[in-house]
């Protein structure tokens, strides 16, 4: 007996049990992922890169660098919500009548929370953040984001809830509520096991790191834009980066108050959402779509903005509209505040109620069309290059345009009494989200992969990838569309009805078309790599860009700029070539920068156990990394060495490396 | 809110952030104490005895107080970081009050819509 | 190639004003002088970076309230607040806060001129206060869960504890830090590193006072009008 308690103390509610040794997926899915992971480590250890990345990545400081690491961790956790999707697509396709397919309603619902989770939290954020880390204080003429040591923990939190997301599927179970973990399903008394406090835990982690990075944001693009950059100066993706961040900053604080409350019901007893003793279960449906709402505008935002980098820089003309632009989008934020309701037209709240939240739902479409007219405007009479970022953008037109219509309407509350919670509904936000954030970010990372990394991804598995994906989308989510007008219902892993099945069919190879599309974009950087000189970036704008990031080298050098730009127009870039602007030669001066710090890694690894701990019950563990946590923190606060300067002669021999421009430039 | 009288410390060039005289500083202070004190004896002595009223009267207070310790101890104003602290106030104000004004206004709705789980019905616990 | 044509310019406010009429030359490219704001490499964000965090942080505290809102009649047959609130206590913690805040206020202005003494004395006066207000509050705590009126009573007391002890927390970190503070004070004198971390603190310090004035009128003061 005392052997059990002493069991139980130490390793909590965590037993052998909680491994999946009788679940040959995961002991599948396991061998793999061991593999390739120990392949990794084997490599890092064999050509001894484990000091070069600590000390040029994990603990730099460089938004660059921190950037880049966003981007990678958003895309190894694309292919981990990819494989979700195609689970699910192939289970739907053949679970139809006697067949049962092969994923029982178990782990189905967790694979289609997990699939929602991971794509909105840990790809969607992570390389929206990623893009805007690295991109923005290049062009506004900066050194770095406002505060760096900060921008290097919020990326290592965003890691450690995804890792902590990860274990799951190895160690105990994920939710099973869907990726909002709607109250009461969430509340202990139906969700008991592990699943959604592993949820709660590694959202809460990832969701402190999103704030702290929005106000990073936010600061730099207020205090640190390059003299003469005014605000109505400032390159439109950096408003939308801005009005994103502002956005995030507000809503970020609901979802951790309402997390903050679910889990004080699943650990203290309290009763916030749950059935009875006066709780209120719509209450965290409310709160959670507070956040939900105004945060899908968080990830589309800034894809609006780099299309229209994108649109200007390929037509060879100024952003038509740059004021309506600039208030389309402090608009939109606006407005995101003012629909969430929407979301839930269907429990009851009543027409007054339903009729404001649909009318302000169907306002917010005006001024995303206001933005489509000038990106229109802008390739009208302009000379356009059909390059893949280009390409990439067309696509979004054509497809987000309508992902937003079928927005509209849903946004009428009678047509949503029929269309909630149907597939039609889930075609639609993959419509908005796909055509609309993940195109913007494919469109962003092939525009920009040669400002990071000196050389451009190979362009015909480029053309694979857009392909892929276009087409894919369309065979995926067409008969989606359908089958939801019909009344097929969302998030069921077992169909009566045989007339649905060829919907399901087409949708599941639709799914693998879109496979081609990711195996495809990998392919142009493991291509391009390997043809990396063939596809180099010589002069720093392989584009003929507008905006100064393209006025530094490909990779900028670690301070980015020598001297501090002097800004005299919009598109600041696109005047100093025009106005013949020459490099300076000369005059170099030493420059102040942030040293390499590992307390973000440190932190961010004590919150991970703290989160594993919470979630196993095992507290003493847990103590010990939140006393950790505390005192970590109070140490950092005692370091006040934290910058040095880099030598004027390395600034000059930097810059005198530098290929000189083109003539005429 | 009155000019600062501090001489400008070289470090803050251009700074812009607010460093409040003494005496609004002690105007504020004084207005705080009058404005806890006030409600504080409206309710605890019963003295209106209308409880709606003074429900009003307090709260209207409080937003006062509030404005009293945001210009006087945070030193909020418009010059602040160039009107950039003012407008995230305002905003975050606006933002405070479509979510705890919606979330009552949906939350009411709701309840008088659906069927009572509570409240009224209390005593089933 | 041609030499650079540099000119000296002084540091520009970036801070939204119309530069283009300041900027003295159109082909002026670069600053020639780079203004180093010595160990503040955050380029001067820091105050409104911090304020921006404080801003999310009412918005923590306006959820809270929100969800206090719409479950503060859900007694569910337990306790209301006529009888568990003692608004005498309440009263006192109110007054511990506000003499808190004064006593930040006292020591800013000798923050401000570098004098290390008398602003140690003023901050450990705000902490002592502050720790007072958390103790009164935990008593007041341990007071209505010993009586049956725990968080796990009913909607309301889940919401009230939430609020109420959130802002306790924040409380309980502003002691922390003026205590770190205290100790680094000692060491570092008033530096402006220094300076720029006690001014945020003051700030966050303010606004907890500024949180607890609704805390006080629409939880305590409200809850016994109803």
């Amino acid at each position: 007996m005392a052997e059990n308690t002493l069991i139980k103390t130490i390793f909590g509610r965590l037993t052998l049990e909680s491994l999946p040794i009788h679940e040959p997926i995961l002991v599948g899915t396991f061998i793999v992922v061991a593999l390739l992971g120990l392949t990794i480590v084997g490599a890092i250890t064999r050509y001894k890169l484990w000091g070069y990345l600590w000390s040029e990545w994990f603990t730099s400081v460089d938004h660059k660098r921190i950037g880049v690491m966003y981007m990678v961790f958003g895309i190894v956790m694309l292919l981990r919500g990819f494989s979700d999707a195609l689970m699910m697509r192939a289970q739907q396709a053949i679970s139809f009548g006697a067949n049962q397919g092969y994923l029982p309603s178990h782990h189905y619902d967790q694979v289609f929370t997990a699939h929602g989770t991971i794509m909105i939290f840990f790809v969607a954020i992570p390389l929206v953040v990623g893009l805007v880390n690295f991109v923005m204080p290049l062009q506004i003429g900066a050194r770095d984001v406002a505060f760096p040591f900060l921008n290097n923990l919020s990326f290592w939190l965003t890691v450690s809830g995804g890792m902590l997301v990860m274990l799951s599927l190895f160690v105990g179970e994920f939710a099973r509520t869907g990726w909002l973990g709607y109250a009461p399903l969430s509340e202990l008394a139906y969700s008991p096991d592990t699943g959604v406090d592993y949820y709660l835990w590694s959202l809460q982690i990832a969701g402190v790191g999103t704030t702290l990075s929005a106000i990073n944001m936010v600061a730099t693009i207020i205090k640190m834009r390059a003299p003469g950059m005014t605000m109505m100066k400032m390159p439109v993706f950096c408003w939308t980066a801005l009005c994103s961040n502002v956005l995030a900053v507000a809503i970020f604080p609901i979802l951790t108050a309402a997390f903050l409350l679910l889990l004080l019901d699943r650990y203290v007893g309290t009763n916030f959402f749950t059935n009875d003793l006066g709780g209120s279960p719509m209450m965290y449906w409310n709160m959670v779509w507070a956040w939900g709402h105004p945060e899908v505008y968080v990830l589309v935002l800034p894809a609006f903005g780099i299309f229209s980098e994108i649109t200007s820089t390929f037509t060879g003309k100024r952003l038509f509209g740059y004021s309506s632009m600039v208030y389309a989008t402090v608009v939109i934020t606006i407005l995101s505040f003012l629909v969430w309701l929407h979301h839930f037209f269907t429990m009851g709240a009543g027409p007054s109620v339903n009729s404001f939240f649909g009318i302000a739902t169907m306002v917010i479409s005006i001024p995303t069309g206001a933005k489509v007219f000038n990106w229109l405007f802008t390739m009208y009479r302009g000379d356009i290059r059909f390059e893949l970022p280009m390409m990439w953008t067309i696509a979004f037109m054509l497809t987000f345009v309508i992902g937003g219509m079928t927005g509209v309407l849903l946004a009428i509350p009678p047509a949503d009494f029929v269309l909630h919670n149907s597939v039609f509904l889930v075609a639609h936000f993959h419509n908005t989200i796909i055509g609309g954030v993940v195109f913007g970010l494919f469109a962003g990372m092939v525009y920009w992969f040669p400002k990071a990394f000196g050389f451009k991804m190979d362009p015909f598995w480029g053309k694979v990838a857009f392909w892929g994906w276009t087409v894919g989308f369309w065979v995926a989510w067409g008969p989606m569309y359908v089958a939801g007008l019909m009344g097929t219902t969302r998030r069921v892993h077992h169909f009566d009805d045989p007339t649905l099945q060829p919907w399901f069919v087409v949708a599941a190879i639709g799914a693998v078309i879109i496979l081609v599309g990711i195996l495809g974009f990998i392919m142009s950087i493991v291509v391009g790599i390997r043809n990396r000189d063939k596809l180099a970036d010589t002069t720093g704008d392989p584009w003929d860009g507008r905006t100064l990031e393209w006025s530094t080298t490909s990779p900028p050098p670690q301070y980015n700029f020598a001297f501090t730009p002097v800004i005299h127009d919009l598109d600041a870039w696109y005047d100093m070539k025009s106005r013949g602007y020459h490099r300076p030669e000369e005059g170099f001066r030493p420059i102040h920068m942030p040293r390499n710090t590992a307390s973000g890694v440190i932190l961010s690894g004590l919150a991970f156990v703290f989160g594993f701990a919470m979630i196993w019950y095992i507290w003493w563990l847990a103590a010990l990394a939140f006393a950790g946590l505390v005192v970590v923190s109070i140490g950092h606060t005692f370091n006040f060495h934290r910058d040095y300067f880099i030598p004027a002669e390395d600034v000059a021999r930097t810059e005198h490396a530098r290929q000189p421009l083109p003539a005429g430039a | 809110m009155s000019a600062s009288h501090d001489p400008v410390d070289p470090a803050h060039h251009g700074h812009g952030h607010g460093h409040g005289s003494r005496r609004g500083y002690w105007i504020g202070t004084l207005l705080a104490i009058v404005l806890t004190v006030l409600p504080f004896w409206l309710v605890m002595g019963n003295v209106l005895r209308d409880p709606q009223v003074t429900a009003i009267l307090i709260v209207a207070m409080a937003l006062v107080q509030i404005v009293v310790h945001v210009v006087s101890f945070l030193h909020l104003d418009t010059r602040s970081e160039g009107g950039w602290t003012l407008l995230a106030f305002l905003f975050t104000v606006v933002v405070v009050f479509i979510l705890i004004g919606g979330s009552v206004w949906i939350m009411f709705h709701l309840n008088t819509n659906m069927m009572p789980m509570s409240g009224p019905s209390a005593a089933m616990g | 190639m041609p030499a650079s044509r540099c000119r000296q310019v002084r540091e520009m406010s970036t801070q939204g004003h119309s530069a283009a009429t300041t900027i003295a030359d159109r082909d002026t490219w670069h600053l020639a002088e780079e203004d180093d704001h010595g160990h503040d490499h955050s380029g001067g964000a820091t105050y409104i970076g911090f304020w921006i965090y404080l801003m999310s942080d009412a918005l923590i505290f306006a959820s809270l309230f929100a969800m206090f809102g719409v479950v503060s009649t859900s007694y569910a047959g337990g306790p209301a607040p006529r009888e568990i609130f003692e608004l005498p206590l309440v009263a006192l913690n109110t007054a511990l806060l506000l003499a808190s805040s004064i006593t930040f206020g006292e020591a800013m202005p000798h923050m401000e001129a570098g004098r290390v003494g008398p602003t140690r004395i003023w901050l450990a006066l705000t902490g002592l206060l502050g720790a007072a207000f958390v103790c009164v509050e935990l008593y007041e705590f341990s007071n209505l869960i010993a009586e049956g009126a725990g968080p796990q009573r009913s909607a309301f007391l889940s919401a009230f504890f939430a609020l109420v002890g959130t802002h306790g927390a924040h409380v309980t970190v502003g002691l922390i830090w003026i205590v770190v503070s205290l100790v680094q004070m000692s060491r570092h004198g008033l530096s402006e590193d220094m300076k720029r971390r006690v001014m945020c603190l003051s700030m966050f310090w303010h606004f907890l006072d500024i949180i607890w004035i609704g805390v006080f009128t629409f939880v305590y003061l409200w809850g016994v009008l109803r």
